[in-house]
């Protein structure tokens, strides 16, 4: 039997969720239309079949009541594993992911812990407009009490997803509605990875890419292009939102004396400006150019693929950004 | 009134009428430990709503799960929480029932499995679903009981619960404390169909109106409800016609009601009628009533005592329970 088994990030998502439902009789999953639709992004497709009407269940299309309810069910014992849609559809849940899930364990001193994991897509690239393709991650990566991940890679995909199962709290599943057909080979380390810590994507000298999600992607791009140039770039993936690694962040910077920030949402507000802060703070005098960041631009994401194109972070904008790091513009 | 004291013995009498007593004397001296400054933030307190908190707890059984909201410490007392620790959660105390870290709005207890104390109108109802399921996929034969106001009626969460939980034909008591009015807006101003058990019954979800205000037409709702539940037939809402005699918070005005109206209900007041039919009845006297006033006076006490000897948290601790402790 080989070590890797090629796979798309869907699949990889979709093996965690079977391993967890065989392994734990707690764990159960909900959302809107998981079961008979087989998911909206076809994550569960055949888990229905296959476990049955009370452990995948299909929920009304009431996103505060289920993931209430997912809160309460794990208050009850169970590790409920809620899909919501999209994360532009988890703003309908905002309230019981930030009153509730965030601060149960903390108000009743500790009493009640919320370990239900919520899973969501999340991102553009699909030509969705503006009501499918927002990048709310930076909202709830502000609020103490949850974990926020994205998996970027097929490992973390299994991978984090059984780290959050196995974690007492409440986890927000960042899946990136652009990588779910990505293809790539599960390795045997997926059934180590954390479920917080940054990861080197790809190690480099001259200049640190940080970053996340999709964008890891695009970074990935942007690095052989630069690379072509001579200019080696270590690409750093976050992988959990909250709490970030600054440790590796800051590491990565002690070697490259420069850095650029990539990151789907919005500039204003956003993780870019959080990281960029705590390089301040704490990496400053490793500075050899001031920090660069690549974001979405402040619109709501286009229709037209040219103007999401335009919108969105891409290699080219990315290699724009780190050329303009070096004043002899390598 | 109810006819349902038939059979009705002096001690049962005695216990109903004490427990309610204990409440009333618990938020009694809140609202004095409120102006001297020893209770601080938002205190609502339950005066005129005992009954419900009281009939309620004579029926769940201690593996029932209980949601409330931020006017909950009747519930919290009926339930079985003491005196001490309670007081001391709404000092801040760290032996307070929540550490200190919720105050009067957020009261809670696993050892009694009270999940709040929940302070956003209609935040509790998603919870209490999601406790019934958890029972339901666990094969258990508890309750989940979710106490709201029926401001809540308004709130989407409302009606997405009713929903879900006749869906999944979910062990839930939905218990409406029905008081006329959310903080200082009528119902008739906010509602255009004002019977808040109606709306339930359209989701399929069983449902009555209850005089809130008798503990033993309470009790007896109650008992029907939780039978039906347990019975894996779904959830029950009861809307329980009731009133708050005093203001909604301690910052309250109460520009919007008629003090005629206050009185009139503080008449029909819980505690007033059982006093009134148990003396009546011949099961109790004015020696027992003083008796059942000095013992709650004197719990009281000592609960006040406790939360004021108890330690504050050190700050060292501040962001202690942000996350869990324990692996679970």
């Amino acid at each position: 039997m080989s070590d890797t088994v090629r796979m798309t990030y869907r699949e990889a998502v979709k093996q965690a969720i079977r391993e967890a439902l065989n392994d734990d009789p707690r764990v159960f999953m909900m959302g809107e239309d998981v079961g008979m639709y087989g998911g909206c992004f076809a994550v569960s497709k055949g888990l229905l079949e296959e476990y049955g009407e009370e452990r995948i269940r299909d929920t009304p299309l009431s996103e505060s009541a289920f993931v209430g309810a997912g809160i309460g069910a794990a208050l009850g014992g169970l590790r409920p594993i809620v899909e919501i849609m999209t994360v532009n559809f988890s703003l309908l849940a905002l309230d019981q992911i930030v009153n509730n899930a965030a601060t149960l364990c903390h108000m009743s001193g500790g009493q009640f812990p919320v370990p239900v994991v919520i899973r969501m897509a999340t991102g553009a690239g699909r030509q969705l407009a503006a009501q499918h393709s927002h990048s709310f991650e930076a909202w709830y990566a502000h609020v103490p009490g949850l974990r926020v991940v994205e998996p970027a890679t097929i490992d973390d995909a299994r991978g984090m997803l059984r780290a959050a199962l196995a974690c007492p709290d409440p986890v927000i599943v960042f899946e990136p509605i652009s990588l779910y057909n990505m293809e790539g080979e599960l390795t045997a380390a997926s059934a180590q990875v954390r479920l917080d810590g940054a990861r080197i994507h790809r190690p480099g000298r001259d200049v640190t890419l940080v970053t996340y999600g999709a964008s890891l992607w695009r970074c990935v791009a942007a690095a052989e292009e630069l690379a072509a140039s001579g200019l080696e770039a270590e690409i750093v993936d976050l992988r959990s939102l909250r709490p970030l690694d600054d440790a590796t962040v800051l590491a990565s910077l002690r070697k490259t004396k420069r850095v650029v920030i990539v990151d789907e949402g919005w500039r204003t507000g956003s993780l870019a400006a959080e990281i960029a802060m705590r390089i301040v703070e704490q990496g400053f005098y490793d500075l050899d150019a001031p920090i660069a960041r690549v974001c979405t631009e402040e619109v709501p994401i286009p229709y037209p693929k040219h103007l999401e194109d335009a919108a969105l972070p891409s290699p080219a904008r990315i290699v724009a950004a780190v050329r303009g790091l070096f004043s002899d513009a390598k | 009134m109810s006819d349902l004291t038939a059979g009705l013995t002096r001690e049962r009498g005695l216990h109903l009428l004490g427990e309610m007593l204990r409440i009333r004397q618990f938020e009694d001296r809140c609202a004095e430990l409120y102006g001297a400054g020893h209770i601080r933030g938002f205190l609502h307190l339950c005066d005129g709503e005992e009954a419900i908190a009281v009939g309620v707890m004579q029926v769940l059984g201690s593996g029932d799960a209980v949601v409330s909201t931020y006017r909950e410490h009747g519930h919290a007392l009926a339930r079985g929480i003491a005196m001490g620790p309670l007081m001391a959660e709404l000092y801040g105390k760290r032996s307070g029932c929540s550490g200190g870290r919720g105050g009067s709005m957020h009261v809670f207890d696993a050892a009694t499995r009270f999940y709040g104390g929940n302070a956003i109108v209609g935040g509790g109802l998603p919870l209490a679903v999601g406790l019934a399921l958890a029972e339901k996929l666990q094969g258990g034969r508890n309750l989940a009981a979710c106490f709201f106001g029926e401001g809540a009626a308004a709130e989407g969460e409302f009606h997405e619960c009713m929903n879900l939980a006749a869906l999944w034909k979910l062990p839930v008591l939905f218990l409406c404390e029905n008081n006329l009015y959310a903080m200082g807006t009528a119902l008739a101003r906010s509602e255009s169909q004002t019977d808040i058990q109606a709306k339930a019954a359209a989701y399929g979800v069983r449902a009555a109106a209850v005089d809130g205000m008798d503990v033993f037409a309470v009790e007896a709702a109650v008992r029907s409800a939780a039978d039906h539940a347990r019975a894996g037939r779904g959830p029950v809402l009861l809307e329980f016609r009731t009133y708050r005699l005093r203001a909604h918070s301690m910052f309250d005005a109460q520009l919007y009601r008629d003090k005629a109206e206050v009185e009139e209900w503080r008449a029909r007041g819980p505690l007033t009628t059982l006093t009134t039919r148990l003396k009546a009845a011949g099961l109790m006297t004015e020696d027992d009533f003083q008796r059942l006033l000095r013992e709650a006076d004197a719990e009281v006490q000592v609960g006040v005592e406790f939360a004021a000897a108890a330690e504050w948290e050190p700050v060292a601790d501040l962001a202690r329970h942000v996350y869990a402790e324990v692996a679970s």
